[in-house]
């Protein structure tokens, strides 16, 4: 499925004994991006599912052939997509994702109860060690699970226990966007949903709490200090340091350093904390990276300028990165999942926009290339580290 | 042989290309012509109606003899001009405005 391109630049002639596959999700379809282990020369190819909203794609840490994709439509509903030859051709698994037992509410944006709907599955996250396990988290909030390859799916209803009948959707929905495993605990699974914030689960999804203690909104909550409600936008984590968490929300960048008990903000010298997501550097757990948005409401970067801002020190004080990127007239979005990392050395750093670029970085951020100009509005960017 | 017609998006999803044919025996009625849809193109299930309660997705219409019977209950019988393959059964994703 879906066609295949070479971009300006020439293929590299030696070998490839490293390389990476960038997984790019788009409103109109999913393009796979492949490169040797210098990142300069980039083959695209796709759109795989043209015409359908890709929201997003993500490889098996077990198995890189092994990709699972969400496949979606306003009209035609639910598809998840699997590839076992590294997303060059697909299969249809199964879509079936329905609640456990009687579905419940939520609260409304007019603060009546509503019924959970379905509508799509907003973030695919695969197991770290077993191809065939993934989490999928969807909107209406909640986690569906699959130990079969995609072939069925159950819902961890715990989840919506944890004061579940208080979340209430943001403008663009209630959905489940970030699953965070962490690696030395396979009991332990963090996941944010906008507007409802970050929960934490030590017993393999049975049972969730809300951990969002110092997340503050005052212009979102009647009550700033609330224990559920916050829009958070992604967290992410350093493999080697499972406890310390990074967090873009609505307004503020914050940080746990223990597993969400309590969070800190380091937002420090930023422009703006208003953004979507974030990136932790593949071999320094200190060095995270954001993209400053103006506003809730201007969703473009300050004066025109794209700017990914990089912290060597977890926060707090921060550098804004250029080289390479527009720095005038640039009123583009980068969305929460469309931000990524690769392991080589040194670190790939990599994002997409609601402008259809692809920019990517080879040095850890220092400078910028377009790897794609004119793709469809970009949703979700994953990198793999091929061997 | 019955004949239905897709929308784009569902010609993707089953890799097919112009209208299908069906083998859907009598009486032929809306929901007997869906349910050999989804025989035939399983990954069609839950595109058209839902998985669970079988009810129309609300951005689909039917189609048939220049009538919209998006609205008629699964046991409606289709026209004779439908239900005879002189006619397809259209499956229109309704119009998005803009």
């Amino acid at each position: 499925m879906g066609t295949k391109r070479k971009s300006a630049i020439k293929r590299p002639k030696k070998a490839r004994t490293s390389g990476v596959r960038l997984l790019v999700g788009t409103r109109k379809g999913a393009f796979v991006l492949t490169s040797d282990g210098k990142r300069k020369q980039w083959e695209v190819t796709g759109p795989h599912f043209a015409g359908w909203e890709i929201y997003h794609l993500k490889g098996s840490p077990a198995d890189p052939d092994r990709i699972y994709a969400s496949q979606t439509s306003g009209w035609f509903g639910q598809k998840i997509q699997r590839s076992n030859d590294g997303g060059k051709t697909w299969e249809n698994v199964g879509d079936k994702f329905v609640y456990e037992g009687t579905p419940g509410t939520h609260m409304w944006y007019d603060g009546t109860q509503h019924p959970w709907e379905f509508k799509r599955i907003w973030h695919l996250e695969p197991s770290l060690n077993d191809p065939d396990a993934v989490y999928a988290g969807a909107e209406d909030a909640a986690l569906f699970q699959t130990n079969d390859g995609g072939k069925t799916w159950q819902e961890l209803p715990g989840l919506r226990s944890a004061k579940g009948h208080l979340w209430q959707p943001g403008a663009g929905g209630m959905g489940l966007h970030t699953i965070v495993l962490d690696p030395g605990n396979p009991k332990r699974i963090f996941i944010a949903i906008s507007a409802a914030g970050v929960f934490r689960t030590d017993d393999a999804g049975k049972s969730w709490k809300p951990v969002n203690t110092g997340l503050k909104s005052p212009y979102q909550l009647p009550d700033p200090d609330a224990e559920v409600g916050h829009c958070v936008h992604r967290i992410a984590m350093h493999p080697s340091r499972p406890g310390v968490l990074f967090m873009q929300k609505h307004w503020d960048v914050m940080r746990t350093d223990n597993s969400g008990e309590s969070w800190s903000e380091v937002s420090g010298n930023l422009p703006t904390d208003f953004g979507f997501p974030i990136e932790v550097h593949a071999h320094e757990p200190e060095t995270i990276y954001v993209v400053p948005i103006k506003s809730d409401s201007e969703h473009f970067p300050p004066d025109g300028k794209l700017r990914v801002y990089r912290s060597r020190t977890g926060g707090n004080e921060w550098e804004a990165l250029t080289k390479g990127l527009p720095q005038r007239d640039c009123y583009v979005n980068v969305l929460r999942d469309a931000m990524t990392a690769d392991s080589l050395d040194p670190c790939g750093v990599y994002f997409g926009t609601t402008g259809g670029q692809v920019y990517g970085s080879a040095n850890a951020g220092n400078s910028w290339v377009p790897i794609v100009r004119d793709l469809p509005a970009v949703l979700s960017v994953e990198a793999q580290t091929l061997a | 042989m019955i004949r239905v017609e897709l929308p784009a998006h569902l010609r993707t999803l089953a890799q097919v290309a112009g209208e299908v044919q069906l083998q859907v025996g009598n009486p032929v009625t809306l929901g007997s012509v869906l349910d050999a849809l989804e025989a035939s193109y399983p990954v069609l299930r839950g595109s058209v109606r839902d998985h669970v309660t079988l009810r129309r997705r609300p951005f689909v219409r039917f189609f048939a003899c220049e009538q919209d019977i998006s609205l008629e209950p699964a046991d409606y019988p289709l026209p004779d001009p439908v239900a005879t393959g002189a006619e397809p059964l259209l499956i229109i994703g309704a119009l998005a405005g803009g």
